[in-house]
């Protein structure tokens, strides 16, 4: 005979709900849902014995132990959620790994900073409507020293140290070129002016000691039209060294000078200051020559099949290592051609922009 | 060149102030290389009196002397023997710096004495290593004149750096001019003074006629009898060590004057040690002659010699001969002042190799009317240091006399210079600069002065006007625009350099620029250099030829590094390699080398060295974000000699080679000492095909509403056929839904028939019309099946 009374259920609920909150994992858990609602569970069992009751008991009776039933299940569903939040825990305790450990090595290379400084050569020419010219390395003794009114005899050809080739069945000699001037030569010939153009590139003179490299690097820069003057020369390099050193105020010195293929020509100093030892661009009361220019000569305009009554212009040069040199604090010539890891990992550049000006050099 | 203040002086009349004058040589193309004031560091040190010296009461060497000097009286302490009254040394006050102890002075008490300040010894003022007592001067000299003044070293030292255009100013008169013409004073008179000459010199000049007479159009000289060789005056020694000059003897130290002071380089025989008259001809052959440098010259018949009736006495131009040179016994002196072509002069003096201060000047050509001037002038210098007596000058051909004529149409110098100048300026400033101008229509008829062998065009007098009002004077103008926004001024090619250099250098790799020669004997590890590229004059045998590749330059450039401790290292280089001479034989190649490592030692898994695929993946990367068609490459196993022959390919599109990668050729890395795995790669920068999309915008994207069905294969097949040729037929078998083939393993070994190996590969199926049924996919992996196949003879793995 089966106990009905409220009592009777109250201590069969209390029963099963501490059956449930007793099971410590999923399958205990799982096992106390069969034995209370399986087939043949406890609370199924009791459910089948309603059906010996009287209609008046059995409605009543019925009420009660489906709300039992429905306490019970909720508490196994609550309990399954508990512990699963136990076995997550578990699990991530179990996971832990040491974060201090090292990640997977990766490594990114710089660059040079020579091409670095030839971006940034053309970042600013370019915003003045250069453009970039290019030219062979290895050059006939035309392009090179003849149209550039460099003759044979002159002390200037002497003092370029030229690198030369195995003559050709003519006995003409091609050499290497001793600066990029005749990448204006061809410039000149192949193109009408107005011509706006700056020739970076590779130059080559036998000299080899602390402050030579057998090859360095020139900048060289042509403007060609009928009417660009001296004023026009002053112009565009103060622009130039002022954006490129990033200084609104150095202060820019033209001096007279010579080059054969230049008239009038003028090398162009910047201030410094050499005090205490350490040379620092701008202000300051000295000067640091940076590059030489002029107008182009009228010889070398004949020579380049242009009239020298109709178009004129200027031309400049400088050594891109010396502009790197100053703006980037490298001592010496060691970092641009030995490859040495040490110095390049430490002067190079990462390769996260191509300078530009409205960004910024 | 270097000049002393006082020298330029005996030129230029001027009240500026040192400083002035440096600042403005460098503005009129002068340019100042360097300043030297021996009178700075001797400033503090100034002449005193020594009203009394008494014995030092606790000290039986020292005295007590009571110094007066420029400020006032003081009292010093003073151990020299010589110190005593009434003399007058020089003092150095408390705060001054004492150059030959290295020590600063400060007032104390020596012995119990109070001493402010001490008088010193030559020792002291770093002059001589004379330390026997204090200096001690002679005569009553004003108290407080500076020691400089007093040692005659007060006289700043300027060294200029001489431009070819301006040979004139290798003359301190020639600087002085160009002074003066900036403003900077008047030049003096030179106050020359002919000396007749009293009897007929026994000793006659000649020229050759024929190739001596171009060499040397004139010469002039006159024979001194009776004169006193001997040491210079102290004020011509003084000068010529000034500049850096060592005195020789009168006679010489004469001749070097002029030759600075004037450009006008002479030459003195000791006329009892030349034979009968003398000749400019050209040498002969197997002539010789020892140099005063004290070498001996081969010479040949395109030298010119100074010959007596035996042998040449001197090299024309350039140096005399130690054989006919003035020593201090002689007594009878021929004068040589000659005009030497100056591409000739220039010529020998490279073909011999001799440099000297006559051969600079000559080969930039001096001041033709020297030959008439400079007779005076040394005749001057002669008798009043070695008296004697001069005869009548001689003269051989005739004295050039350039009448150089250039026009300057005014208004060119504002075109042209940008500033405008009045025109009286213009006319002002030639003609101070010696040129004599006149007006004819408008324009200035110029006659160019004798020694500006330079000037010969427009430009050259704009410059010369311009020089002089100062560069300073033209406006700064920037360049007229073309319009608002700059241009893009660079090529495409120009612009694939960057993006190569940004991808390797993301990729890893370290950036290098390495010289554009090698080695020859490892440069013919990169296939055989034509002749054509090897340099004639290299500056070792290890950069002797145009480089063929990169990677030899790599290779040494990661050994070197290797050596210092970084192995595993991953290099590139964007620029040329040297094919040819001609002006297309230069192609630009990005060319990397990885060595050592590609993953070194680490906690999470096994090292691995480089390998071919680290290469390849190189490559691909750089063609990929070149937009190169990567998926159409093909890989060939023909990769030049310098490659590992099994470990090697080349990437091309169709006959273009658009790369090459692989391991180096195991011989390649021993010849560089290479001890690790290599990976190297050469891409054609020029060789890849640009992208042909005009425009900018895009066609929409090929998205499919359909789920795409994954499905892998594994084949058997040949170990020598290509991975390649499975994988692009698969691809091509179902173009229509095939959307990508990804091979993921590779197995070789036991399980498999003997030179077989197995491929597995990802195909991904995707329809755009429809969900694919069973049927469908069943369907199309037949095909590919049977495609692959029939491309490769693999077969389905069982």
């Amino acid at each position: 005979m089966q106990d009905w009374s409220a009592e009777a259920l109250g201590a069969l609920e209390a029963g099963l709900l501490e059956q449930v909150a007793d099971s410590s994992d999923s399958a205990s858990l799982e096992a106390a849902r069969v034995a209370i609602l399986g087939r043949k569970g406890s609370l199924t069992e009791k459910l089948k014995g309603l059906s010996g009751l009287a209609p008046e008991d059995r409605k009543d009776a019925g009420r009660a132990l489906n709300k039992l039933k429905q306490a019970v299940e909720a508490a196994i569903e609550a309990r399954k959620g508990a512990l699963q939040d136990i076995e997550l825990e578990k699990q991530l305790e179990a996971e832990r790994i040491d974060v201090s450990l090292p990640p997977r090595a990766s490594y990114v290379g710089r660059l040079h900073p020579l091409p670095q400084t030839v971006e940034e050569l053309v970042a600013i020419f370019g915003e003045m409507g250069f453009s970039w010219a290019e030219g062979p390395h290895i050059e006939d003794d035309f392009h090179n020293f003849t149209a550039l009114n460099i003759p044979p005899d002159h002390p200037a050809r002497q003092e370029q140290d030229t690198f030369y080739l195995p003559p050709d069945g003519e006995g003409q000699q091609k050499v290497l070129r001793t600066h990029t001037s005749p990448v204006q030569i061809r410039t000149m010939m192949s193109q009408k002016p107005p011509i706006r153009i700056i020739c970076p590139g590779r130059t080559f003179r036998s000299d080899h000691d602390a402050t030579h490299s057998p090859m360095f690097h020139q900048v060289e820069g042509l403007v060609i039209d009928e009417a660009t003057n001296m004023g026009h020369l002053k112009g565009t390099l103060v622009t130039f060294l002022r954006a490129y050193f990033g200084l609104e105020d150095l202060p820019v010195r033209f001096r007279p000078s010579y080059f054969p293929f230049t008239e009038p020509s003028a090398e162009v100093d910047i201030g410094c200051d050499r005090s205490g030892g350490r040379l620092k661009i701008g202000g300051g009361k000295d000067w640091l020559e940076i590059l030489g220019s002029g107008m182009v000569h009228p010889r070398v305009l004949e020579n380049c099949g242009l009239d020298p009554a109709r178009y004129q212009g200027f031309a400049f040069g400088m050594g891109i290592e010396r502009i790197a040199m100053l703006k980037y604090g490298i001592p010496d010539l060691r970092p641009f051609f030995e490859s040495d890891i040490r110095r390049m990992r430490h002067y190079g550049f990462l390769p996260l922009e191509v300078p530009s000006m409205v960004r910024g050099l | 060149m270097k000049l002393t203040l006082s020298w330029l002086k005996d030129h230029l009349q001027t009240d500026r102030s040192f400083e002035e004058i440096v600042t403005k040589l460098s503005l009129v193309g002068l340019e100042v290389e360097g300043v030297e004031d021996p009178a700075a560091a001797l400033a503090p040190f100034r002449v005193a009196y020594v009203r009394e010296a008494e014995q030092h009461p606790n000290a039986d060497r020292l005295r007590v002397c009571t110094v007066e000097h420029a400020d006032g009286v003081s009292q010093v302490v003073c151990g020299a023997p010589n110190a005593k009254t009434g003399m007058y040394g020089i003092f150095a006050g408390p705060g001054s710096y004492i150059p030959g102890t290295d020590m600063k002075l400060k007032p104390g008490k020596i012995r119990g004495v109070e001493s402010n300040g001490m008088l010193v010894s030559e020792r002291e003022m770093g002059l001589s290593d004379e330390h026997d007592g204090i200096i001690e001067l002679v005569g009553e000299p004003a108290i407080g004149t500076p020691l400089a003044e007093v040692l005659g070293l007060n006289d700043p030292v300027i060294e200029i750096g001489i431009t070819p255009n301006h040979a004139e100013a290798l003359g301190i008169r020639g600087i002085a001019r160009d002074l003066a013409a900036a403003g900077m004073g008047k030049v003096k008179p030179l106050g020359l003074t002919r000396h007749e000459g009293s009897f007929d010199s026994p000793i006659r000049w000649h020229i050759e006629p024929g190739e001596a007479e171009v060499y040397c159009p004139a010469v002039a000289g006159r024979y001194f009898r009776g004169v006193t060789n001997c040491e210079s005056p102290t004020w011509l020694k003084r000068r010529l060590e000034a500049i850096g000059l060592r005195p020789i003897s009168a006679l010489v130290d004469i001749t070097n004057y002029v030759t600075f002071d004037l450009n006008r380089p002479l030459h003195v025989f000791d006329a009892d040690k030349v034979a009968g008259d003398v000749t400019m001809r050209m040498a002969r052959a197997g002539e010789e002659i020892l140099a005063l440098d004290g070498k001996s010259y081969a010479l040949d018949a395109e030298t010119l010699v100074i010959a007596d009736e035996k042998v040449p006495e001197a090299i024309g131009g350039i140096m005399g001969g130690e054989e006919s040179g003035c020593t201090l016994e002689t007594t009878n002196v021929f004068l040589e002042v000659a005009y030497f072509d100056p591409i000739r002069v220039a010529r020998t003096g490279r073909r011999l190799g001799v440099t000297s201060d006559a051969r600079y000047r000559f080969e930039r050509g001096i001041d033709p009317e020297g030959l008439t001037w400079g007779i005076d002038v040394a005749t001057a210098l002669i008798l009043q240091i070695c008296g004697g007596e001069a005869s009548r000058p001689v003269l051989a051909g005739t004295i050039p006399a350039p009448e150089q004529r250039v026009a300057l149409r005014p208004e060119r110098v504002e075109s042209l210079g940008g500033v405008a100048v009045a025109k009286d300026r213009q006319v002002a400033i030639l003609t101070e600069l010696g040129f004599s101008v006149s007006e004819r229509d408008g324009v200035l008829d110029c006659l160019v002065p004798t020694w500006r062998p330079d000037v010969d065009g427009e430009a050259d007098l704009v410059e010369e006007v311009l020089r002089i009002e100062g560069y300073d004077r033209i406006p700064v103008t920037p360049l007229p625009r073309s319009g608002d926004l700059p241009a893009a001024v660079l090529t495409p090619a120009q612009r694939r350099r960057t993006q190569v250099r940004q991808t390797l250098a993301w990729r890893g790799l370290d950036e290098v620029i390495t010289f554009s020669f090698m080695d020859g004997r490892q440069a013919a590890l990169f296939g055989e250099v034509d002749e054509s590229l090897r340099l004639v004059n290299p500056i070792s045998s290890e950069l002797d030829v145009m480089r063929p590749s990169v990677l030899g330059n790599l290779a040494a450039a990661l050994q070197r590094n290797a050596d210092r401790g970084s192995p595993d290292l991953g290099l590139f280089e964007v620029g040329p390699i040297y094919q040819d001479d001609t002006p297309t034989g230069e192609p630009w190649l990005a060319s990397g080398l990885r060595h050592g490592l590609a993953v070194g030692r680490q906690w999470q898994g096994d090292s691995r060295p480089v390998d071919a695929f680290d290469a390849k993946a190189d490559v691909l990367a750089v063609l990929e974000i070149l937009g190169a068609p990567v998926e159409n490459l093909q890989t060939s196993r023909d990769a030049p000699a310098w490659y590992h022959p099994g470990q090697s390919g080349q990437l091309r599109l169709g006959p273009n080679v658009l790369a090459a990668f692989g391991s180096l050729h195991p011989k390649v890395a021993r010849s560089y000492g290479l001890k690790g795995k290599t990976a190297a790669f050469e891409i054609f920068l020029d060789r890849i095909p640009f992208p042909k999309a005009k425009s900018k915008a895009k066609a929409p994207p090929e998205i499919s509403a359909f789920q795409p069905v994954e499905r892998d294969l594994a084949f058997v097949l040949d170990r020598e056929v290509p991975a390649e040729t499975l994988v692009r037929a698969a691809r091509a078998a179902e173009r229509n839904l095939v959307s990508s083939v990804r091979l993921f393993d590779l197995y070789e070994g036991s399980g498999l028939p003997e030179g077989k190996k197995s491929l597995a590969i990802a195909i991904t199926l995707q329809p755009k019309t429809a969900t694919l049924t069973d049927a469908e996919i069943e369907a199309a992996m037949a095909k590919i099946v049977a495609a692959v196949n029939k491309a490769s003879g693999a077969t389905l793995r069982s």
